[in-house]
């Protein structure tokens, strides 16, 4: 089926079935889905070794996720992944939403400029499952195993023991933590009796997957009431390879099968497209959309990443831009966890911070979901007057809810955050994901955050480089110091490494002065913030951010081994 | 703590008799639906003009008091 050409990946007995030799891995992850693979690169990236666990030998049938938003694209950059997808992806940044031939307004998801990665591309989830494998399979810390079916879980205190099914039987393997990725009718939450609770969406949606030779502009176009098609609402959404995504929303009472075939597909896009352009389907699916959640993300040394975990509605792009979030929430928290540096507890607060993303998502997409599908007199009343005022009244552009696009969630009451102690007019708080920003002319603010924790000094005349900052680097939780000073001024940073903030965007984005000063956590999130440096109040966010008592110098020797 | 109520109680709108006759008027000839569109526009425009967040949901819980 049309322009994708499907690789398989061969399956490989692994060592470990091969000689009957029982293995014990660090960390095990089931599901080569977006966040699987996600989740192992960024362990790698963190020296973390994992297994990935796959029951098919093939990206993900038929294109799925399209929409992949820019804090995703900042993940990904980081774990070097998101080079290829940009390239392949086509960039967007507008939407349109219409009634009938009216257009009510359009909506620009990333107004400003000096931003290293745009608000969104489009790139269908099997190339960008594509891409995630070939930078698995340039690592050596991931063992990639296609062809192994996850049959049992045994949980216990101190491991994780899994039955493995493949192509040569069956094999056990066991490891410190295992990561549930896999997807929505997830094994493991079966196995483990879990209940995914919440509700389904009585309408079902039509999703094609088209290819043609079309001059429609790279924005997102939503109809209510569309004048080509019967039911409340449609979509239509430019991919990469000239594929366009269509979405016709059928109502609840159609038969799913019969919606599918090309006998009924066919004409609607027609009727859509016009009797004369040529087009080719590449995939057809019909769906009934869910918002469900398990109640917890952690079950002791179990982890629950991605759409195991939570299932939204597509009508925001906030599936595997919430999942790929998870996956880099979990990565760094394990890997202190695993390397001694951090208690087990601090796994707590995955669940707490992404349990709050969860519903947010959940919150936001299913809002726009009975927009779309209202029932009843009075809810239909309501949209249609919200509808109705839109192009005349600007106020109710706003009511309409034609999809609220993926951003990263603020994870406002974290347990790990240090709350404000001094007066900030803006800028980025704790719980949030740092804002990029152009420096040194070339380069960007978030390529420099993200190995490990890192601190931002905004540099002043008045404000000189503190004596403390180089020491945190040394800390048994070690802190790296950089010194973002402003455009034009002479970086007297000390040795340290010095940004230039040659747009003025840092300064302002951070609504920093002289000596104001950010601990940013290994996922690129405010942990804490100070309008002058004082290592004690740093050094206390560190151990909050890191659920220890306190965070010391390190030890010498500690040190030597990490020079 | 509890919150002051912000609602006011006390008449805020010149002449009663003329707005309830407005009211009415407004939806003379119209369909049980077309009647429904019309009264959700209102409530969009007043609570967008009202604008006052704490206003509107004392308001939509007064409203619904008392019916079910
Ligand atoms: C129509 C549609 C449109 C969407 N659009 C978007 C969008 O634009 N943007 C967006 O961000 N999201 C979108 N989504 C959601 C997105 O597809 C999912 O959120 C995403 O795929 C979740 O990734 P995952 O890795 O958690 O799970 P999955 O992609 O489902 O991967 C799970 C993997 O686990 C494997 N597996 C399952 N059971 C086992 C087992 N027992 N043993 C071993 N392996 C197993 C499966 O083979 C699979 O490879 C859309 C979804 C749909 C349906």
């Amino acid at each position: 089926m049309g322009s994708y050409e499907y690789k398989t990946y061969d399956f490989v007995t692994p060592e470990e079935q091969r000689t009957g030799a029982p293995a014990r891995h660090p960390v095990v992850i089931v599901g080569a889905g977006p966040v699987g693979l996600t989740a192992a690169v960024d362990l790698a990236y963190r020296g973390v070794r994992s297994v990935v666990l796959d029951d098919e030998n093939q990206v993900s049938e038929g294109s799925r996720a399209i929409c992949w938003a820019k804090r995703t694209l900042e993940i990904w950059d980081r774990l070097g992944c998101a080079e290829p997808m940009e390239a392949k992806g086509i960039t967007w940044k507008l939407g349109k939403v219409f009634d009938g031939d009216r257009h009510l307004y359009t909506f620009d998801l990333l107004p400003e400029p000096h931003h290293k990665h745009p608000a969104f591309i489009n790139l269908q989830q099997y190339y960008a499952e594509e891409y995630l494998i070939d930078r698995v399979n340039a690592l050596d810390a991931v063992e990639l195993r296609w062809s192994n079916r996850v049959t049992a879980v045994e949980p216990d205190a101190d491991k994780v023991t899994l039955t493995i099914e493949t192509p040569d039987g069956p094999y056990r393997t066991e490891c410190d933590y295992l990561i549930a990725c896999d997807g929505a009718r997830s094994t493991v939450r079966k196995l483990m009796d879990l209940e995914f609770v919440g509700r389904y969406f009585e309408d079902r949606f039509l999703i094609a997957d088209v290819k043609m030779k079309a001059n429609f502009p790279t924005e997102r176009w939503f109809w209510y009431h569309p004048p080509f098609h019967e039911g409340p609402s449609a979509l239509l959404h430019r991919q990469a390879d000239d594929v366009f995504r269509i979405d016709l929303q059928l109502g609840p009472e159609v038969d799913p099968d019969e919606e599918a075939t090309p006998e009924k597909v066919v004409p609607r896009l027609k009727k859509m497209l016009g009797e004369d352009v040529e087009f080719e389907l590449e995939w057809v699916s019909v769906y009934r959309f869910q918002a469900r959640r398990l109640a917890k993300f952690r079950h002791g040394r179990v982890l629950f990443a991605g759409d195991s975990a939570h299932q939204v509605s597509p009508f925001g792009a906030r599936g595997g831009n919430s999942g790929i979030p998870d996956a880099e929430n979990l990565a760094w928290k394990l890997a202190l966890v695993l390397g001694g540096k951090a208690p087990d507890d601090l796994l707590d607060s995955y669940d707490a911070e992404r349990v709050y993303a969860a519903d947010d998502n959940l919150r936001i997409t299913s809002r726009t979901t009975d927009f779309m599908s209202a029932k009843g007199a009075v809810p239909v009343a309501f949209r249609d007057a919200a509808l109705g005022l839109a192009t005349k009244w600007p106020f109710a552009r706003a009511l309409v809810n034609a999809g609220r696009l993926s951003t990263a969630t603020v994870h406002w009451d974290s347990p790990l955050n240090t709350p404000d102690g001094d007066d900030w007019a803006g800028g980025v708080v704790a719980g949030q994901v740092c804002e990029d920003a152009p420096v040194n002319g070339d380069d960007w603010l978030l390529d420099h955050l993200g190995r490990d924790f890192a601190f931002l000094y905004f540099f002043g005349a008045e404000a000189p480089v503190p004596d403390g900052l180089s020491g945190l680097a040394r800390l048994e939780i070690p802190v790296q110091p950089l010194v973002v000073v402003p455009q034009g001024e002479g970086a007297t940073a000390g040795g340290l490494t010095a940004l230039a903030d040659s747009e003025g965007c840092a300064f302002a984005r951070y609504d920093a002065r002289p000596g104001s000063c950010y601990l940013v956590r290994p996922d690129q999130t405010v942990a804490g913030r100070w309008r002058r440096f004082d290592e004690a109040a740093v050094r206390a966010a560190l151990a909050r951010a890191s659920c220890r008592d306190a965070v010391a110098p390190a030890a010498p020797q500690e040190q030597a081994a990490e020079a | 703590m509890a919150d002051v109520p912000k609602l006011r109680a006390d008449l805020g709108i010149a002449a009663p008799d003329d707005l309830y006759e407005a009211l009415i008027k407004a939806h003379e000839g119209l369909s049980q639906e077309q009647s429904n569109l019309l009264n959700a526009r209102l409530i969009f425009l007043l609570a967008n003009h009202v604008g006052d967040d704490a206003v509107l949901h004392e308001a939509i819980a007064a409203a619904r008091e008392g019916i079910a």
